[in-house]
């Protein structure tokens, strides 16, 4: 090891006269780059967030309608479930003896969609095995409370009307509601 | 011969049976207390932590998925892409369990001679983090993500088709690390297995430095000196944990219903689970009266109940069998570790309840999802 010192390279050829040069920034140069970089700045920022906004409105509408006819009351034979509307309305149309009324298909455990096994005349539930009767009264697995059920009345033309934005639920006592079944 | 196994298999994989094996199980396996260790030492369970215990019971948890990979129905569950990392979990938990134990077991007999723990170091023989650990670390990362990769590469991802609100596929399984979650919301309402209890994990795990007080076999491994608290953290690791893991994974099928590993997924498999809750068996079928319309009086008894599980259960156990602890705890302590004990051990309590007596909730008011 000598003993020579490293210079460091920015003191090299440095002295009084060649001193660092302020460059030249006039008024007219400043204002017309602070112009520039606002207008960066406003179209990066404006850029980000309508693209933000845009993502908050998908390209497809999902929702079916939530009011919606399912046919006569002649259609659905006594002691059975139709599925028909399972996929499009998330719902299930029950006649028993003396009634029809619609289902909500959503487990009320946590919110999985059952399936209606004909055989052992019931729904179940593939998440954690709770289980409801035809009636939608839960009797197996974690459910706390039945499946809900949804307004059914007769429209004009003698159609069944399905209103899914009002629910009935068994634990408050609204299946005495006449609005939640419909008599046959 | 290996239909018998397999039969038998099948019967000791019905939970009220595994679950119970299991627990009798984990107190011999780490035996926390005097009595229990004179049983291990008969029974020769000490050996399981030998180099030959390690090796046959690798060997056995080998014959067991070669069995279940040639067979039909259980091969299906095998061969799931989902379900690889608990095979691997088998291996890498029994093996870091072992590991442990051997390392403790040898300790134990040096301090029982008197001598240093294995791991004693002379004071001024220091290990540097950089480079002696960062490189182990260093290396370790390389060889997962070379691991990672490859398994990338050969096992395609389990995607399946787009998601229908309308169809639930039958059985519906959560990613295999939380199937142990989706397994104790059979037994819970939604907001105590999914909220509450994981909370309690989290927060106990932390505090465990906090409630475990006791300075011995800390940076070394042992056993003997701390025998209570690892057969604790094992029954809530093991039993509560991974099995519920296995359980989900391996003997849960179509429609939620227990089925053996190698039985097969009849869909339509029907099983009685007629559940009843606290206030129905009380009200119902003891007093032979309806349910009364007041929800405070019809669920005073699962309010009693709860409420002596969790408030006067630790004040009796407090003035009886565990009056020492409480002096050496404190009060803020005891009651902490009461808690989350309670809590931890209600799980069980309340699959056994479900299982035997089919009892639904203690406390249950679906008006105002409260159930309990």
């Amino acid at each position: 090891m000598s003993d020579k010192k490293t210079i460091p390279n920015a003191s090299i050829g440095s002295s009084a006269e060649n001193s660092y040069k302020k460059p030249e920034t006039t008024r007219r140069s400043f204002l017309s780059w602070l112009t520039v970089g606002w207008a960066a700045y406003i179209g990066v920022t404006g850029g980000f967030f309508t693209v933000i906004i845009r993502f908050l409105f998908p390209n497809v509408l999902f929702e079916p309608p939530q009011t919606f006819k399912i046919g006569y009351p002649e259609d659905f034979s006594s002691n059975s479930v139709d599925i028909k509307y399972k996929k499009q309305f998330n719902a299930w149309v029950v006649r028993d003896e003396e009634s029809i009324f619609a289902l909500s298909t959503v487990c009320t455990h946590l919110g999985c969609t059952p399936n209606w096994l004909p055989v052992e005349s019931k729904f179940k539930c593939p998440c954690h095995g709770s289980g409801f009767r035809m009636t939608g009264i839960h009797f197996e697995g974690p459910a706390p409370r039945p499946l809900e059920r949804f307004k059914i009345s007769l429209a004009n033309d003698g159609q069944i009307l399905v209103d899914k934005t009002k629910s009935y639920k068994w634990e408050k006592g609204e299946w005495e509601n006449p609005e939640s079944f419909l008599k046959v | 011969m290996l239909d018998a196994f397999k039969n038998s298999v099948d019967y000791l994989s019905n939970p009220t049976i595994s679950f119970s094996l299991l627990t009798v199980l984990t107190p011999l396996l780490f035996p926390p207390t005097d009595w229990f260790d004179k049983i291990n030492r008969k029974l020769r369970l000490h050996l399981l932590w030998t180099k030959t215990g390690c090796a046959i019971s690798m060997a056995v948890i080998t014959f067991f998925f070669a069995v279940g990979f040639l067979d039909e129905n259980f091969s299906v569950i095998l061969t799931k892409a989902d379900n690889f990392p608990i095979i691997l979990m088998f291996y890498s938990i029994f093996f870091c369990t072992w590991l442990a134990m051997h390392k403790a077991y040898i300790n134990d007999e040096r301090l029982e001679k008197g001598l240093k723990p294995s791991e004693y170091n002379d004071p001024d023989d220091k290990v540097l983090v950089w480079p002696d650990l960062v490189y182990i670390e260093f290396i370790a990362l390389i060889l997962f993500t070379v691991f990672l990769v490859v398994w990338s590469i050969l096992v395609a991802a389990p995607l399946e088709e787009p998601a229908n609100p309308a169809s639930t596929p039958n059985p519906s399984k959560a990613p295999w690390y939380f199937l142990g979650l989706q397994e104790m919301l059979v037994y819970y309402d939604p907001w105590i297995a999914g909220i509450l209890l994981p909370i309690f994990c989290v927060v106990g795990l932390m505090a465990i430095p906090y409630m475990d007080i006791n300075k011995k076999g800390d940076g070394y491994y042992s056993f003997k000196e701390r025998r209570v608290g690892i057969f604790i953290f094992m029954y809530g690791w093991i039993v509560l944990w991974l099995f519920l893991i296995v359980l989900g994974t391996f003997f849960r099928g179509p429609n939620w219903n227990f089925y053996g590993p190698f039985e097969y997924w009849d869909a339509h498999k029907v099983v009685a689970l007629n559940n009843i809750n606290l206030s129905e068996y009380f009200w119902v079928k003891l007093l032979g009266t309806g349910l009364p319309d007041n929800i405070l009086l019809r669920e005073f008894v699962g309010f009693i109940v709860v409420g002596i599980y969790l408030f006067i259960t630790p004040v009796l156990l407090a003035k009886t069998v565990l009056k020492d602890m409480v002096k050496s705890y404190g009060l803020v302590r005891f009651g902490a570790l009461m808690t989350f004990g309670l809590v931890m051990l209600s799980l069980p309590i309340k699959m056994y309840f479900r299982w035997i007596f089919d009892l639904k909730y203690f406390v249950a008011i679906p008006e105002y999802f409260f159930n309990i």
